[in-house]
């Protein structure tokens, strides 16, 4: 297995810590004048998103994560798992677990494109593009002549999310442009 | 396209030929003359914690201008510094690069206290008058019995860079962490101090270690840390040593970082916003 010296870390780079893969995000260089080197670094964690902070003695080394991120197309669920295909032709699939998928179930469309990050070919996270079309299957009815006061109301999605802060003027049926990492609407999508 | 252009900005190159100028013009004043050393020299240092970049069949570049300026100084050359590259092995960051500027002097009939004086004399200069504070090492890190060296070291770095806002010098470092300083009379500190400046260590200095012999023996505690860390063996500047036993004046002396200075100075972040170019 490959591995990293700390002079090497770089943010984007993937690496394993305490059995988990790693997104480096920042490495600091860390040392006193007359003293020993540290680097101080901050990475992700890619199965919880939880940011750590480690330091390692300068010149350490940390095995490398097999991860890569993939643009593959959703297909279905069947309850349990959300499947994926690869867009490479390959027709080849695979099963995400209800970790990996974590809140971007709320952005899901069948067709629609999406990455996902596999790790020693196992998906541990799915992250939807940053805007979703997608219909609206509930909301408060319209209510017209209403529309300069600038009121909102909520409105559930076809994939079960609800989201706040859309238009009066909003009624089933119509399709919105939402921003995933908000996830809050953003405007009518053109149809 | 390649990216060409300079990492700082021309503001801040001005900037710097501007402190450079009235650094010069401090010790111009003084009567402390400038000196130069070469770059590339057959030898470096020992010190476990300071890596020489290596330049095959010609020797190494310098980590500071120390060993050559003493053996001016035992040779009867008065006061003096130095005002030019520096090069470490390994270090790169916001903070810092394998090549950098290092300002240099020595005085000699100083002691550490008068040369504190001095520093803080020509920080006032480059970067306008400010209080300084006096912490001592234990003040910085906490005790320092029975935690090992990578511990004290994280810890020490770390702390420097809570010091800020402020300047502050801080006295009385570990016999053990002496360098070349020479040890005090209670036996357990060393007559060093080092300069932060608002979270960033800028200068480190001694009232200088005479002792030829006590020289060799801290070079030999260095080769044996040096081995047991499984880091490339130093051979011990000979003419160095030869330069003590021939004698070295009583006198202290101190390395500056001067870019760290600059980037202070400018209120820059990075000292690549304050050198010409990035390093490699």
């Amino acid at each position: 297995m490959a591995t990293y010296s700390t002079n090497e870390f770089r943010s984007g780079m993937k690496v394993m810590l305490d059995g988990d893969p790693c997104n480096i995000l920042e490495n600091e260089f860390v040392k006193p004048g007359k003293g020993q080197a540290f680097n101080r670094v901050k990475m992700r964690n890619l199965k919880n998103g939880r940011v750590w902070e480690r330091t390692f003695k300068s010149g350490e080394s940390i095995e490398a994560a097999d991860v890569i991120d993939l643009d593959m197309e959703y297909l279905y669920t069947d309850g349990e798992f959300w499947h994926f295909m690869k867009t490479d032709d390959s027709y080849e699939q695979v099963a995400a677990d209800q970790s990996a998928v974590a809140d971007s179930e709320n952005w899901l469309k069948e067709q629609e494109v999406y990455q996902v990050t596999l790790w020693n070919d196992d998906p541990i996270a799915v992250t939807p593009p940053n805007f979703v079309e997608l219909e609206v299957t509930d909301t408060d009815p319209g209510l017209k002549g209403d529309t300069a006061n600038g009121g909102t109301k909520p409105a559930t999605l076809s994939t079960g999310a609800t989201i706040k802060g859309v238009p009066l003027f909003i009624n089933i049926g119509d399709v919105l442009k939402v921003d995933t990492r908000t996830g809050e609407y953003v405007s009518r999508a053109k149809t | 396209m390649s990216d060409w252009r300079p990492s700082a900005s021309i503001e801040h190159l001005k900037q710097r030929a501007e402190l450079l100028a009235q650094a010069r013009a401090f010790f111009a004043e003084r009567d402390v003359i400038e000196v130069q050393t070469p770059v590339l020299a057959k030898h470096s240092v020992t010190e476990p914690d300071v890596q020489s970049i290596e330049v095959p069949g010609y020797g190494y570049l310098q980590t500071s201008p120390e060993y050559q300026m003493k053996r001016l100084l035992a040779a009867g050359m008065p006061s003096c510094y130095q005002l030019g590259p520096a090069f470490r092995h390994g270090e790169q960051g916001r903070l810092h690069n394998p090549e950098f500027t290092m300002l240099e002097w020595y005085r000699l009939g100083f002691d550490h206290n008068q040369l504190m004086y001095e520093v803080a004399d020509l920080v006032d200069t480059l970067l306008g008058p400010k209080p300084y504070q006096r912490l001592t090492y234990e003040d910085v890190v906490g005790k320092t019995e029975g935690r090992p060296r990578d511990v004290l070291d994280l810890a020490f770095a770390e702390a420097c860079e809570r010091l800020t806002p402020g300047r502050f010098f801080i006295t009385d470092y570990p016999a053990d962490q002496a360098a070349l300083a020479r040890i005090n009379p209670d036996g357990q500190t060393a007559a060093r101090f080092e300069l932060v400046i608002d979270g960033v260590e800028i200068a480190n200095g001694y009232w200088e270690l005479l002792d030829a012999e006590e020289h060799r023996q801290r070079f030999k505690t260095d080769s044996e840390i040096r081995q047991q860390r499984g880091l490339p063996a130093v051979a011990v500047d000979e003419a160095f040593i030869a330069a003590l036993e021939h004698g070295l004046p009583e006198c202290a002396g101190v390395a500056m970082g001067f870019d760290r200075l600059v980037m202070l100075g400018g209120s820059a972040k990075a000292l690549s916003d304050v050198t010409a170019f990035r390093g490699s």
